[in-house]
């Protein structure tokens, strides 16, 4: 039987602001984005302010109406970051199997490494809290469990500071009798379908035929059931660190923005997509990685339709112009480009990818040829850019409008999220993200 | 002697050796206004968190003067608990 244990680093912006300033522990600390450009909602509570009533996402201005003398503070990702890989640190003492989820959850693998710290799995929890306490200041709580989604469901049960274990001995006492919402990758609405179902807790999840579910709900049915009975063997998969840092496999890189202006002519909507098209094959050429698909999403302006094309590249390809010209006549062949359907958001997205081969198939024409050219000139511009930063080397077409100047989508960098499913229906996405997407705020 | 209130962190320079095998030994500690206090000796080097002063690094307990004093390394700076004392007058 494995020995799985989950940590969740509790409120983990709020405690990070509250280990590096004394002089705000016990209070209601909020940290929220900034109000002036739209991003005002509640990343992390505190505690003090999550009994009053403070949850994550609220607006700052209902979190102030429900706690008006909440400290909100602005959010430090470096600083998050920084904590974050502490405590990684620290997780890789105790076993090489540390799968992040997120900044402030990982799931540890200690089964064969226990025996190396005295065999008892429950005191290596309680002395990695323990460890996050005294070295980083932080409150965790720890689940322990033979599988991941009960290990999680342990650190989630008992916060603050909490500890559970998950035995197959006490899973029908300690879980089943849980609200089915409490499941890992049991969100809102699934819960509604289960309730319908009469489905309220894991237990009658786990006791549910499994036909049954998996009709309401496809494969991922059948997947909640083999969860709520104990049975996920999914491994924990260690981080890559050949790849991005809180990522793991990367299932596709992307890049979007939503504009400070509308694009309404196809000359606009074209430089806009060659900046997001040249910052995706620049990130893929650093992970080493190629593309077999392009897609291309839109939003428009009046935020009535939003489409996403994809198409297939006739090879592998991390060659800027090929990722940026298929991006665009994807957008072209799809969209009106003109002034009677603006757009407000534009994505380029690459996927199905693949290893970058390191010899290629010339050819009768010399086709591969010049795409080996182009190649070479992508890498020329790639270590000037390294060495001299990213506005070394611009393109004609940025410099004729002024407005393109401000776009700069490869500086908003966020962090995603990991996805849980791999492959199947999440994926993880090593994204250089501008509005369109918003780092999750911890628990 | 004059009541300490509180603490704050503080930020220093501080003179340190790093051997052939990377570690770091501090030497001296330079205040701001110049005064330099010599590392009798290095007592302890754990990562910790300072609960007094906030943030966390590396913490050296060093003898300085006689007495025991934190001493912490946020890589790549160094910083002290520094005493908070009422103004003189105030």
């Amino acid at each position: 039987m494995r020995a799985i244990l989950h940590c969740d680093m509790n409120s983990f912006y709020a405690s990070v602001e509250q280990a590096e300033h004394p002089e705000l522990r016990g209070k209601p600390v909020i940290v929220g984005g900034d109000e002036a450009s739209r991003h005002g909602i509640v990343l992390t509570a505190s505690y003090p302010a999550k009994y009053r009533g403070v949850k994550t996402a609220m607006t700052l201005g209902q979190a102030r109406r429900v706690c008006p003398e909440a400290i909100i503070v602005p959010p430090h990702y470096d600083l998050y970051q920084r904590y974050a890989r502490l405590a990684r640190t620290i997780y890789y003492e105790y076993s090489d199997l540390v799968e992040p989820f997120g900044l402030d959850e990982a799931w540890i693998d200690v089964t064969d490494s226990v025996g190396l710290f005295g065999g008892d799995v429950p005191l290596l929890a309680r002395e990695i809290s323990e460890r996050l306490r005294s070295e980083l200041g932080l409150g965790a709580s720890v689940g322990v469990s033979w599988n991941k989604v009960f290990a999680k469901f342990g650190s989630d049960h008992d916060k603050p500071d909490g500890y559970l274990v998950v035995t197959p001995e006490n899973y029908r006492q300690v879980v089943w009798p849980a609200p089915v919402g409490d499941l890992l990758y049991v969100g809102p609405a699934t819960t509604h379908k289960l309730l319908q179902m009469g489905i309220s807790t894991i237990g009658d999840l786990a006791n549910a035929e499994t036909w049954h579910v998996r009709g309401r709900l496809g494969v991922v049915g059948e997947m909640l059931v083999a969860f709520a009975r104990g049975l996920d063997a999914s491994p924990v998969k260690p981080l890559d660190l050949a790849l991005m840092d809180a990522d793991r496999e990367v299932k596709s890189v992307g890049n979007g923005v939503t504009m400070p202006f509308d694009a309404r002519d196809p000359q606009t909507a074209r430089q806009v997509i060659w900046i997001l098209g040249e910052s995706v094959a620049q990130r893929l050429r650093a992970l080493g990685l190629e593309a077999s698909c392009v897609d291309v999403s839109a939003r428009s302006a009046d935020f009535t339709s939003c489409a996403t094309r994809q198409t297939r590249l006739a090879r592998p390809s991390n060659i800027t112009r090929e990722i940026c010209a298929t991006a665009f006549r994807l957008l072209e062949e799809n969209w009106p480009l003109d002034a009677a359907h603006p757009l407000r958001a534009l994505h380029v997205r690459a996927s199905a990818l693949t290893r970058q081969a390191s010899s290629a198939q010339l050819d009768l024409f010399g086709e591969q040829e010049r795409r080996m050219a182009l190649g070479r000139l992508d890498r020329t511009i790639d270590d000037l850019r390294r060495r001299f930063g990213n506005d070394c080397v611009r393109r004609g077409s940025e410099l004729t409008d002024p407005r393109l100047a401000t776009l700069d989508p490869q500086r908003d960098h966020t962090i995603h999220p990991v996805g849980y499913l791999h492959g199947a229906a999440g994926s993880s996405t090593a994204g250089v993200a501008g509005t369109l997407d918003r780092p999750r705020g911890p628990g | 002697m004059r009541d300490v209130v509180a603490r704050e962190k503080r930020y220093v320079t501080v003179i340190s050796v790093s051997d052939a095998d990377g570690i770091v030994t501090p030497q001296e500690i330079v205040w701001d206004d110049g005064r330099r206090f010599v590392v009798d000796r290095v007592l302890d080097c754990r990562q910790a968190a300072s609960l007094r002063a906030g943030g966390c690094g590396l913490r050296y307990t060093v003898r300085v003067g006689g007495e025991a004093r934190y001493l912490y390394y946020e890589d790549p700076r160094w910083f002290v608990e520094a005493m908070v004392v009422p103004m003189p007058g105030a």
